[in-house]
């Protein structure tokens, strides 16, 4: 299998990972959020209520991220029955929910003084909001079994099942008529969004990835040695003949 | 294609012989859209403005609670394993179970839909949008229901689980059943909303047996 | 014909067997013997294709039943310990519903019905059959349809001598006609002339 799938290589370079993603992940988030909140000019229609986009956004990239991350990793999970992948799907679960969540409430907070409104069902916050529940359902569905591989391989199917959502959740905006915004980012002709807001959304951004990267590293180092502790046990309890 | 057939008849049979518990998630249906005019007030204004996105929510969860029955008894008899040995692809055995578990819950919803849509005090031009809608949409939810069914095989507290996998994945064909029939109130027209739910359920004919073949053959390892 | 390469399983995170290998040409049986746990129906299962091996191949006609998994389920029958009965039909329709997915032809029910002596049980409803009933009923599969691989895990539990003998019978007429059988027992069902491999717990 690929030379970066063995745990034990895993181990190594997420070991020299880690802490450059920690410091990564504290500096670009107060980079970003002196740019955020201090030096990015205010907005010509929001005024100051707007600087909320940049927490809002970047958490909304990064759960359609990790989501897409996950659907990778359950493909190769269900094909070739990597263990690593599982792991790793698994592990980026609920650290994608917890962006969902902050995507959510905080749009629902800017929607106020945008909108008008905290919440409205239009195409785009429906999406987002099945989007959250697709994570809680995957982590629930993953922990309901007594055997943890097929736990790990019937969440790795609602996984794809529910990636569906992901092209929906994208393309909302424009197949209909939202109260969201369109996007001006990723669009064909190029961001539409001055630079100088364009900049910390970016950091705010490698931010939040840095972070992911790092919870993620955790998680699954905690998951690798919850295992070697399950084999370790079963081992001791069945002597070799 | 006989083993098709033969699949189909059997749960129609195993269905219509089991008697009382295959009617109730209909019956289910019945009580609890009684409640609503006790609940809300007998005002026709308040039953008419909510009484089609009041049909649709208990189908949903109507076509949910019944879920269970598709593959829960197979499995646990060991009729699951005989159907994979079949002459028939896991996904057309799928397609066939599906297909009677609509026929004795989906179906009824939609033969039932203009009584009830009546007793909410719905106007007649609603009533055949609301009845190709669910005509629609109902065998959508059994497909993705099929899913999640499959999925939950064996699996502890799956009768609470279901309504969190499912109901998220229920939530567009709601949302464009009701539409249908307000457009149609308002006389924009619903055909947009039917469209959709049209491709909906040609999508799901093509998708979703795979992907419950896929979760009955990890249910049977 | 069908041969099993250098086979290991686990389950539950241990090791249930490794290192099978056997090879079974036209005509044979292969009896499963040894203590309970310790892998006989995770190696039937193997061989039906319902669990994946985690090492060694299995072959049919030299050919890796992964390849074709689909088409390798519709060459076997399969027993196992559940009964596969559907209690709100009677035993003949029980039967016919297995005629019907075997694509069985003409007469194969009556042939099934008569083998383990259930003619007179045909409108009986599943759920009023005693054990022993429900275990022929089971068994009266393999007649109803023919397939060259009959996988039986503890066919013989629950079942009279008469019954018994039986089942030797039919799988006398699966080894005549060139079928292929590996079955698990403890003993209790006796095959001339069988291949024997033994599990250790």
């Amino acid at each position: 299998m690929h030379k970066y799938a063995n745990p034990l290589r895993y181990q190594r370079i997420a070991d020299a990972v880690f802490p450059w993603t920690l410091a990564g992940a504290a500096i670009f988030t107060v980079v970003g959020l002196y740019y955020a909140l201090l030096a990015a000019p205010p907005d010509y229609q929001q005024g100051e209520a707007y600087r909320i986009m940049f927490v809002h956004v970047p958490a909304a990239w990064m759960a359609l991220m990790i989501y897409g991350m996950m659907a990778v990793a359950s493909i190769i999970a269900i094909v070739w029955r990597h263990p690593l992948a599982e792991i790793a799907a698994r592990a980026a679960a609920p650290i994608g929910a917890v962006f969902t969540a902050i995507a959510l409430i905080t749009g629902s907070v800017w929607g106020k003084p945008m909108w008008g409104t905290y919440w409205v069902w239009d195409a785009r916050l429906t999406s987002v909001l099945i989007l959250f529940f697709l994570y809680v359902g995957y982590i629930a569905l993953h922990d309901a079994f007594d055997d943890p591989a097929r736990g790990a391989r019937a969440a790795a199917i609602l996984c794809l099942v529910g990636s569906v959502n992901l092209p929906i959740i994208k393309f909302s905006v424009e197949w209909w008529h939202t109260l969201h915004q369109p996007a001006s980012i990723m669009r064909a002709d190029g961001p539409a969004i001055h630079p100088s807001m364009l900049t910390p959304l970016l950091v705010m951004w490698g931010g939040y990835l840095c972070f992911f990267i790092a919870v993620h590293i955790l998680r699954t180092r905690a998951e690798l040695t919850e295992r070697k502790i399950r084999n370790l046990r079963l081992s001791v309890a069945e002597p070799a003949e | 294609m006989a083993a098709f057939v033969a699949i189909l008849g059997r749960d129609l049979r195993l269905g219509l012989r089991s008697g009382v518990d295959s009617a109730q998630p209909l019956i289910f249906f019945v009580i609890a859209l009684t409640l609503f005019p006790l609940g809300v007030g007998p005002a026709p204004e308040i039953l008419e403005r909510i009484g089609v996105g009041v049909i649709w929510v208990l189908a949903l969860l109507a076509v949910m609670l019944s879920l269970d029955r598709l593959f829960q008894a197979d499995a646990e008899d060991g009729s699951l394993e005989q159907l994979a040995l079949a002459d028939l692809p896991l996904e057309l055995t799928v397609l066939a179970k599906c297909l009677a578990h609509w026929l004795m819950s989906g179906l009824v919803l939609v033969i039932a839909s203009p009584l009830l849509a009546l007793l909410l005090h719905q106007s007649a031009e609603t009533i055949s949008v609301l009845a190709l809608a669910l005509l629609l949409g109902t065998p959508v939810l059994t497909l993705i229901g099929s899913i999640g069914a499959a999925l939950l095989i064996g699996a502890r507290r799956g009768g609470v689980l279901i309504a969190l996998l499912v109901l998220p994945l229920y939530i567009p064909i709601l949302i464009f059943g009701v539409s249908a029939v307000e457009a149609e109130v308002m006389g924009l027209g619903g055909s947009a909303q039917l469209l959709i739910l049209g491709a909906t359920l040609l999508a799901a004919l093509a998708l979703a047996p795979f992907a419950a073949a896929a979760a009955l053959r990890l249910s049977m390892e | 014909m069908l041969e099993a390469h250098n086979l290991a399983c686990i389950r539950g995170g241990r090791s249930v067997f490794q290192g099978i290998e056997f090879s079974l040409g036209v005509g044979e049986v292969l009896s499963l013997q040894g203590p309970n746990g310790s892998g006989k129906s995770s190696l039937i299962r193997l061989l039906a294709g319902f669990l994946k091996p985690v090492l060694g191949e299995i072959r049919w006609a030299g050919v890796d039943i992964r390849a074709n998994l689909a088409e390798h389920r519709t060459r076997l029958h399969y027993v196992g310990h559940a009964d596969g009965i559907k209690a709100l039909l009677s035993v003949k329709e029980n039967l016919a519903f297995t005629c019907a997915l075997n694509g069985a032809a003409n007469g194969a029910l009556d042939r099934a019905l008569e083998s383990f002596d259930l003619e007179g049980l045909a409108d009986t409803p599943g759920r009023f059959l005693s054990s022993g009933q429900r275990r022929r009923l089971s068994l009266a599969r393999l007649i109803a349809g023919d397939r060259p691989i009959w996988l039986l895990d503890e066919p013989g539990v629950g079942l009279d001598a008469a019954s018994r003998e039986r089942l030797e019978r039919a799988i006398d007429r699966q080894r005549e006609q060139g079928g292929i059988t590996v079955l698990a027992t403890h003993g209790d069902v006796r095959v001339a002339n069988a291949r024997v491999l033994e599990f250790k717990g």
